[in-house]
């Protein structure tokens, strides 16, 4: 196994010292199969305990080591030092609030996945006692890309519309939402579309694609945002040609068979 | 004292950061030219309104040096324009036949086909092509 001497500039922030961040050098050996989460382990475990990261799976599914490296967000256990040169820069990801060093805060996230209803919402439940919903091989197709999703922010990290504009809903929970809306189980793009299909949903989105290219479950968040607007068109020219099959209050709940 | 999460400010210049902020901006850009050539054809059907000899003196200046610099670039723009959007179809419209997906190339070269029909239609209402 052979070494390599890597240089790790690692933007730092610690809250009760300083009051903007900072980058730090490591010089670390590593090996040939190391990932940058190897090395970020190797400096916490041999040079420097106070570094604070986050991570879990080490196996690009837990989605809580994404970082910006390189100027690129990534998972930094899927992040290869083969594919990297001797000198690399790790930072927070971009558009969140860093809490400490590598962390940030997700809350704003998490409060919009939550908006946007990421659940099943059939018009008729199954009771349970009638067994399972049904689906074919091909309705799974339809949706699947988009249930890949991690949450590891790599998406907003890289996305200049929620960079720039607070409210804008943002790729990951957007695409969770379309995800939901074409699930042949689900009813519930009526319910959804008061978040969903506003001016700080998919109408904030100016397809820049970033989110797409940068994914690495290959989301395609930027499709899902598209193809939402062009569903969320067509409901609104429905609405002003036929305007009585919707409920007075706009609470389209019940627009029965509408959200296929 | 703990301070607050630190919040990155964005500068101005953000999308100079990346090559593909800098191809978006370029792509938004285009659209500008796209305006300006419907600026220029509501001018010529305002001089049109006043007459032949304004209209004759609108088409004298299309065909002017300047008026062919800018009439090349709003084309060379139109081509990025149209291009650039073209080659994103197939992620706004995906196709399904059955549980297949049609291929991206297949919607996007139905779109080049739809212009140049459309495009021939038009050169032969305007005598072009007769
Ligand atoms: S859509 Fe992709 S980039 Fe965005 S959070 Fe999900 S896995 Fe990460
Ligand atoms: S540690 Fe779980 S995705 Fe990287």
């Amino acid at each position: 196994m052979s070494e390599r001497q890597i240089t790790l500039e690692v933007l730092r922030y610690r809250p009760e010292s300083e009051s903007e961040p900072v980058f730090q050098s490591y010089s670390v050996p590593c090996q040939e199969e190391w990932v940058v989460l190897d090395a970020l382990n190797y400096i916490k475990d041999n040079l420097d305990r106070t570094l604070s990261y986050r991570w879990s799976c080490h196996m690009a599914v837990c989605g809580s080591c994404g970082m910006v490296i390189n100027d690129n967000p990534m998972l930094s256990c899927k992040a290869f030092l083969r594919d990297l040169p001797d000198h690399i820069r790790v930072e927070p990801l971009h558009n969140f609030p860093i809490e400490r060093d590598l962390m940030v805060e997700l809350d704003d996230f998490m409060d919009k996945l939550k908006s946007v209803k990421p659940y099943l919402i059939p018009d008729q439940p199954v009771a349970e006692e009638d067994g399972t919903y049904r689906q074919s091989s091909a309705q799974l197709k339809k949706y699947k890309p988009f249930a890949m999703c991690i949450n590891c922010m790599a998406c907003y990290s890289v996305c200049p519309q929620y960079g720039l504009n607070e409210g804008f809903v943002g790729p990951a929970a957007l695409a969770l939402a379309h995800r939901y809306n074409v699930d042949s189980r689900d009813q519930g793009r009526r319910a959804r579309e008061d978040v969903v299909a506003s001016n700080t949903g998919i109408w904030e989105c100016t397809f820049v694609g970033a989110c797409s290219e940068v994914c690495p479950k290959n989301v395609d968040p930027a499709a899902a945002i598209q193809q939402t607007k062009i569903a969320s068109t067509v409901d609104y020219f429905k609405d002003l040609l036929m305007p009585g099959k919707r409920d007075k209050s706009g609470n389209a709940k019940q627009a029965a068979g509408d959200g296929a | 004292m703990t301070n607050p999460p630190y919040i990155r400010p964005i500068p101005a210049s953000w999308w100079l950061r990346q090559g593909r902020y800098v191809r978006y901006m370029i792509r938004e850009a285009t659209c500008l030219f796209i305006g300006l050539h419907a600026l220029v054809l509501l001018v010529g059907v305002y001089r049109l309104s006043q007459g032949r000899d304004a209209f004759d003196a609108f088409l004298a200046a299309l065909w002017s040096p300047a008026g062919q610099v800018m009439g090349a670039v709003i084309v060379l723009m139109a081509v990025v324009h149209s291009v650039t959007w073209f080659n994103l179809t197939p992620k706004a419209m995906p196709l399904w036949i059955g549980d297949r997906k049609v291929p991206g190339w297949i919607i996007v070269g139905g779109h080049y086909g739809g212009w140049i029909v459309v495009s021939a239609v038009v050169l032969f209402l305007a005598g072009g092509l007769s």
